[in-house]
């Protein structure tokens, strides 16, 4: 925990409400979302119990399993929220656009929109993930068939969980994480992990602090646990009355998971409404294209009939997928600070941003030592921050992101810090600096060591080349699944 | 247990210590008031209710249903699925005898323990035994634990084997559950340990590998496992000795001090003063008092977490971090430098808002 958000939380202990800790909105609302709100029944691997979803306020679809450890009513289950959720994304397929590779050379096409889930936290985006695990071998044939939707939405389940693992992705989102990164509320990050709680502190009800609102936000028969677990009282002495029949009453059930599932289902919409309200961050957009990008890959993946997702990935291809996570998050961090000055602020804290002044420019300077003349201006940056940048580090500022500052003396003058830099890139391919390209002394002027630096992708041996000391080549996929799982819970 | 501590508890019988109290309490070693209400058998969520700050800590019927008859299915025919799984994880003989020393009860609780000793002091004797009874000297006092493992002996080697209904799908499963059952097992195994120490024999008996028997993927399939849990029983022995004896807090408590839940609220919430407690945001899920401890622990620093707490210069409490911050209250020699940091903050903070 960053000072800055700690401070934040103890403000908010004292304003009785939860308190900003961003600027602007960090990722993308879609105008058309899809929120679904999945339960589990307890205690079993998974089963689906129930599933609030739609992409309209008003008319939120209900799915019901009467008998979730009976494995047809899982699958009939898992049909169900095919039926619903494939036509969505399915929907965006519509419009593609081109977009220039390899520096112009080539064009591939994405398509110009992409689907957007919202589950209530991270325990949904679990259950999402194990759903997909437990559908997408299904055998669509043979002695256990499922309708061929259910190893589909298997397919796209699993495709939005790992997009949720992604730094930045905005494809899977959850509530909790979502607010949770705009707003610091005045109880412990385990409270915050109940949606009502932390919506209790972000926008309480009127004549009510913070802190009233998430104690109510506690109380299960107000506000029903946001799933995928269910309150133990609820299934004691609701559900299990009516599920112990042999033919239990699916319209009585149908109405007590309704009542269940509702005010959730109210509390992602208003999360929505919340987040909408801020302004997004100016890199948003670009990293709802590489969004866009996945997403038309996916597309183009299952419609040339490629397998389903692993169950495991293989040596390379979770080497390689750790490094673009690894990539992502680092990317997703720069962008962050870079689009919101209060993200900033951490750095600027910890010395590895710092506002100063320019006290002297020298915007003509020629660098004449290499082969051919280059420009190189000088400035100087003086500052009361904490500086914690060494000699020979480059730095670049958010004002001109395409520049580069080389850090030629750090001198501790008095109270403050001055910083010799020098400027290369970003100022026109002539030997005189396009106007307004290098800082004039007056200007105030950011400075960090964070960058936005294009990262190259790692290099990684073809799968068939996996060396022995990483279990040598994987093995082809098979799509049977073991008969320990055919047998199945009945 | 000291006339002290049952002096304490009232006139209800006490509650029994198991596996997943001790965890809980080596969880949070300084907190006094969990350890002075656990050594006196106090009934907490009969407390906590009576004082009016009643937790949440039901458990689903579903959930039990689930784990009865994963357990049921195991032992069946004289073991016969768990004797399979056993011996595919462990690649030993599991062909020897099963003895169920029987279920959980008060009054068999000293013939159970003795049934375990005898049991345990044959090097031969059987190969899984289910409920053995095991005692284990926590904070000064003996406490019995409530059995639910079974003991595998093969080899002169005895394995704690857990049972857990909880997935393990394509060889992982749900780290936390996992760590909490590789806590419960290292008491279990700890336990053995003294127990064969007590009989004349080697602790080293008892592996340190114990045994977790989970349902595999989405099925009901059994599958087990081998957990190291040389780290959690080093934890849980260094826990145990910091304990401060609670015999002696309870004998510093004044005369009046009493937890016996026939009391009014008043008289209990006066006698809760009496014992500290040190509240912590994890206690919520382990702990049946944590509502109350948490309220009492409003405004502090603690309340907000242990890493809200120390990026706050590990003051106390949430106006004295303000105060700092903004520059009103003067800090001591230690809080120099989180102060300095949190002045900037603030300044940061107000700057940018």
């Amino acid at each position: 925990m960053s000072t800055l958000t700690a401070l934040a939380r103890a403000q908010a202990v004292v304003a009785g409400r939860a308190q900003p800790i961003a600027t602007v909105r960090h990722l993308h609302v879609h105008p058309r979302p899809l929120v679904l709100i999945p339960l589990a029944m307890a205690g079993e691997a998974n089963a689906p119990l129930a599933a609030m979803a739609g992409t309209d306020r008003s008319a939120p679809r209900l799915l019901v399993v009467a008998q979730p450890r009976n494995r047809s009513h899982r699958f009939a289950f898992a049909a169900e929220l095919a039926e619903l959720l494939v036509p969505y994304v399915d929907s965006f397929t519509a419009e593609t656009e081109a977009v220039a590779v390899d520096r112009g050379r080539d064009v591939r096409h994405r398509f110009t929109d992409a689907p957007q889930l919202w589950v209530p936290n991270t325990g949904g985006v679990d259950f999402l993930r194990l759903f997909g695990r437990s559908t997408r071998f299904r055998s669509t044939e043979g002695e256990y068939a499922v309708p061929p939707s259910v190893p589909l939405l298997g397919r796209w389940l699993t495709f939005f969980a790992n997009a949720a693992e992604v730094a930045g992705s905005s494809l899977l989102l959850n509530a909790v994480q979502a607010l949770g990164l705009h707003w610091a509320s005045g109880q412990s990050s385990a409270e915050d992990a109940q949606l009502a709680a932390l919506l209790g502190w972000i926008s309480p009800p009127p004549g009510r602090t913070g802190a009233e609102a998430a104690l109510m936000a506690e109380d299960p028969q107000l506000f029903p646990p946001a799933g995928p677990a269910t309150d133990p009282v609820f299934d004691n002495h609701v559900l299990a009355p009516l599920m112990s029949t042999a033919d239990p009453d699916v319209a009585a059930l149908t109405e007590v998971l309704h009542a269940q599932l509702l005010p959730t289902w109210e509390l992602m919409w208003r999360t929505l409404d919340l987040l909408r309200e801020l302004p997004p961050g100016a890199r948003v957009a670009g990293r709802w294209d590489s969004d866009r990008d996945t997403y038309s890959g996916f597309v183009q993946h299952l419609a040339e009939g490629g397998p389903p997702q692993p169950r495991r990935d293989g040596a390379v291809a979770a080497a390689a997928r750790l490094h673009r996570l690894e990539n992502a998050a680092t990317r997703y961090a720069v962008q962050r600070a870079f689009d919101d000055p209060l993200v900033m602020a951490e750095y600027r804290l910890t010395g590895a941003a710092f506002v100063g002044d320019v006290t002297l420019a020298k915007a003509d300077r020629i660098d004449d030592s290499g082969k051919r003349p280059v420009l190189r201006p000088r400035i100087m940056v003086v500052t009361t921050e904490t500086v914690r940048v060494e000699p020979g580090a480059t730095l670049s500022s958010p004002q001109r992101p395409g520049q580069k500052a080389l850090v030629i003396s750090v001198t501790a003058v008095d109270e403050k810090t001055e910083v010799l830099l020098e400027l290369s890139g970003g100022m026109g391919r002539k030997l005189v600096a396009e106007p307004g390209s290098v800082p004039e002394v007056g200007e105030r002027l950011l400075l960090t060591t964070l960058s936005e630096a294009y990262r190259p992708g790692g290099a990684f041996p073809e799968p068939d080349r996996t060396p022995w000391t990483h279990g040598g080549p994987p093995v082809a996929f098979e799509p049977s699944e073991a008969g320990s799982e055919q047998a199945d819970q009945q | 247990m000291t006339a002290g501590l049952d002096r304490l508890r009232g006139g209800t019988p006490p509650k029994r210590h198991n596996a997943r109290t001790i965890a809980a309490l080596t969880g949070n070693p300084g907190c006094t008031r969990r350890a002075v209400l656990d050594a006196a058998g106090v009934d907490k969520p009969r407390l906590a209710q009576r004082i009016g700050f009643p937790g949440s800590f039901g458990q689903s019927r579903f959930a039990l249903a689930r784990g009865n008859g994963f357990e049921a299915m195991l032992k069946a025919d004289d073991c016969a699925l768990l004797r399979e799984v056993l011996a595919g994880c462990l690649r030993l003989d599991v062909s020897g005898a099963y003895d169920d020393l029987g279920e959980d009860a008060d009054d068999t609780l000293a013939a159970r323990h003795g049934r375990t000793r005898e049991l345990l002091a044959e090097a031969a004797g059987a190969a899984l035994i289910d409920h053995p009874l095991l005692t284990l000297d926590v904070a000064g006092q003996r406490v019995f634990l409530e059995p639910d493992l079974i003991a595998f002996q093969a080899e002169g080697r005895l394995h704690v084997v857990e049972i857990k209904s909880f997935a393990i799908v394509d060889g992982q499963a749900d780290s936390a559950k996992v760590s909490a059952a590789a806590v419960q097992a290292a008491v279990y195994a700890l336990a053995l340990r003294r127990l064969l120490a007590e009989l004349g024999h080697d602790p080293a008996l008892v592996s340190h590998d114990v045994v977790l028997v989970c349902t595999e993927n989405f099925s009901l399939q059994p599958v087990a496992v081998v957990l190291d849990v040389r780290k959690q029983l080093s934890t849980l022995e260094r826990q145990l000795t910091r304990l401060a004896s609670v015999s002696s807090l309870a004998a510093e408590l004044p005369e009046q001090v009493s937890f016996d839940v026939a009391l009014p609220p008043a008289d209990l919430i006066a006698a809760l003063a009496h014992v500290e407690a040190r509240y912590a945001p994890e206690c919520l899920s382990t702990c049946e008092l944590a509502v109350y401890c948490r309220h009492e622990a409003a405004g502090s620093t603690a309340a907000l977490g242990r890493p809200v707490r120390d990026a706050l210069g590990g003051v106390d409490t949430v106006a004295e971090a303000l105060a700092l911050a903004a520059g009103t209250a003067t800090p001591s020699e230690e809080q120099a430098e989180a102060a300095a940091l949190l002045q900037a903050a603030a300044r940061l903070r107000a700057e940018i808002l």
